[in-house]
């Protein structure tokens, strides 16, 4: 209750419609005030006013004035058309307004007295033509430039606020950052009432965006610097912490595609939305049993979304192929969808956003991540499980099953990565090859799994032309000690198991 | 080039002190120096809303010679009479000004 009068205190928002904004902005930017937005060249201060717009006219009912300073009107449609905004079209449902306000200094002798009256008249006729709720002005400083006197300047841009602020426009007011201030003239000190910050940084060639709510006057908002993307479908957002465990555990069983492995895990297979972890050293047929699964999805009709992140997608579908899974007929019919990034090529931070942003739109039903160990190549084990917690709890949010595979090695820093992500997971199955004189034989063995009973036994299995084939050994007749004693590695999960718990 | 015609325009938003000043200002100014080859034409951007954008008005009041081409613009309430002829180019621009 007490929470609640707390929230209804707080001033009207504006809704941006940025998928993530919204949300750490607990509603939007205030609704009826000017809003800073400050970032360096290429932060996407544009972007985001434009969407602002945009969702405005189109998801809200408000209208919206762009008064640009810096392109003129048809550069700008062409820029934001590549982000999926139509803005000719909006143009001519009334919806927006776009006035290119130009100022070329050698242009302009100045004498005597003046005032900006005439910007004044341009943006309310702009305003009354089309019931305007909105206004972006970008990037207004440009004047600054343009014109000599920087007392008349200040004083007009003063009065510009303070007259939209009577309006009850809601503004979104861009500027390029100063050295010292979020302003190069210093606008700050006219906008009090918000301030988002944008950042485009580039560490060790991969590039990542952050944006920041630096002051939300009488509102609260996070504090954090967010990560964000931008690609064709426009702004997200991502709020790092805001997620609670909060997510329902449904009592649906799936089959993990193979009945042998389902009944090592209690007869039935996974439960839906659960996270499973599958792990093992190389050559021992994760991505294959991976596929077996996503197999037996599509068969269920239910759609799957897999990352990968060694290989591309035909090079996986054709050794699926050979290994006896065909995968290609369900990319054909829609219900598989492959993503395949090198980890080296983003930041974390941006492979999750895109993960989150693929995942909202195919809307899938299982994904799988192939292997998450090489994120390790563009994060340390803190941030790579950090970033797996937060995938983790998206993914369960929406009920959607996971399956992550996680290449072992002798490291040390991967041994104890898989220590750490294996506490995320609710199922680990582990695979494990040992060679015997020339055999090799290949073990597959249930770690844990939560919430149902599961074999305990080590089971054997091997590649067929119709992909895996598992195997009891009970009743095998020990023809060496693999039976009596599993292989080291497992032991040392095992071990590594219980002293998590 | 004597004879060349000035078509002027100057846009104001109402009867302001500052509008009322360019006017006269002006009037005086292209008496005594375009005496018979100039026309004047007064835009009240209160009344016209829509033609501010078209000349790329800003401030206020703000001059803009239409002809001789190419289009110039002087803002302010022309108070000081050097600095118009400048802007007309009825004066060479001097490197002190």
């Amino acid at each position: 209750m007490a929470r609640n009068t707390v929230e209804k205190s707080e001033i009207g928002k504006a809704p941006t419609g940025i998928a993530g904004l919204d949300e750490i902005t607990f509603g939007g930017i205030p609704a009826g005030r000017p809003t800073l937005v400050s970032g360096g060249p290429g932060s996407g201060k544009t972007l985001l006013g434009v969407s602002f717009l945009v969702n405005g006219a189109q998801s809200f009912a408000e209208p919206g004035v762009l008064l640009t300073f810096e392109e003129n009107a048809e550069e700008l449609a062409n820029d934001v058309r590549s982000l999926g905004y139509d803005l000719n079209k909006l143009v001519e449902q009334k919806k927006l307004l776009v006035d290119y306000v130009h100022v070329d200094r050698a242009e302009i002798e100045e004498t005597g007295e003046y005032d900006l009256e005439g910007l004044f008249v341009r943006l309310d006729h702009a305003i009354k033509q089309i019931g305007a709720k909105r206004v972006m002005l970008d990037t207004i400083e440009t004047l600054f430039g343009g014109l000599k006197d920087d007392g008349i300047l200040r004083a007009e841009l003063r009065r510009l606020f303070r007259w939209l602020r009577d309006r009850q426009i809601t503004t979104i007011v861009t500027a390029e950052r100063g050295e010292r201030m979020f302003t190069r003239q210093g606008l700050e000190e006219y906008i009090t009432d918000a301030v988002i910050s944008l950042d485009h940084r580039v560490h060790e060639q991969i590039s990542t965006r952050r944006i920041r709510v630096v002051k939300y006057r009488g509102s609260h908002h996070g504090t954090n610097e967010y990560p964000f993307l931008i690609d064709r479908d426009g702004i997200t957002v991502l709020p790092v912490t805001s997620l609670l465990l909060e997510h329902t555990a449904p009592e649906e069983r799936i089959s993990s595609g193979l009945v042998a492995l389902d009944n090592m895990l209690g007869g039935r297979g996974f439960y839906r939305g659960s996270t499973v972890l599958l792990s093992g050293t190389a050559g021992t047929g994760k991505t294959t049993l991976a596929a077996h699964f996503v197999e037996a999805a599509c068969a269920r009709g239910e759609k799957c979304l897999y990352f990968l992140f060694e290989e591309s997608p035909q090079q996986m579908l054709r050794n699926m192929r050979s290994a006896g899974v065909d995968l290609a007929k369900w990319v054909d019919r829609g219900l598989l969808q492959f993503h395949a990034d090198r980890p080296n090529r983003h930041g974390l931070e941006t492979h999750l956003l895109t993960m989150h942003h693929t995942v909202e739109i195919f809307d899938p039903d299982v994904v799988i991540m192939d292997p998450i160990t090489n994120l390790l190549a563009v994060g340390t084990t803190t941030d790579v499980r950090s970033m797996l917690t937060r995938v983790i709890d998206f993914l369960k949010t929406r009920g959607i099953t996971a399956m992550f595979t996680s290449l072992a090695t002798n490291d040390d820093s991967l041994e104890k990565t898989e220590t750490l992500i294996s506490s995320l997971m609710d199922t680990w199955i582990l695979t494990a090859v040992e060679q015997e004189g020339i055999k090799r034989s290949r073990f597959i063995y249930v770690l844990k799994s939560r919430g149902m009973p599961h074999s305990d036994e080590v089971h054997s299995f091997r590649f067929t032309d119709r992909g895996i084939l598992i195997q009891s050994m009970r009743g095998v007749p020990a023809s060496g000690k693999s039976a009596a004693t599993p292989p080291k590695r497992k032991q040392r999960a095992k071990r590594v198991a219980r002293g998590g718990k | 080039m004597a004879t060349e015609m000035f078509d002027l325009r100057l846009y104001v938003a109402g009867q302001t002190p500052k509008a009322v000043r360019a006017f006269a200002n002006l009037r005086k100014i292209c008496d005594e120096h375009l005496a018979g080859r100039y026309q004047i034409e007064v835009i009240d951007l209160v009344d016209n809303p829509a033609l501010g954008r078209g000349d790329q008005i800003l401030a206020l009041p703000t001059l803009v010679r239409r002809l001789p081409t190419p289009i110039k613009k002087i803002i302010g309430d022309l108070s000081n009479t050097e600095r118009v002829l400048v802007g007309l180019d009825l004066r060479p621009r001097r490197t002190s000004a």
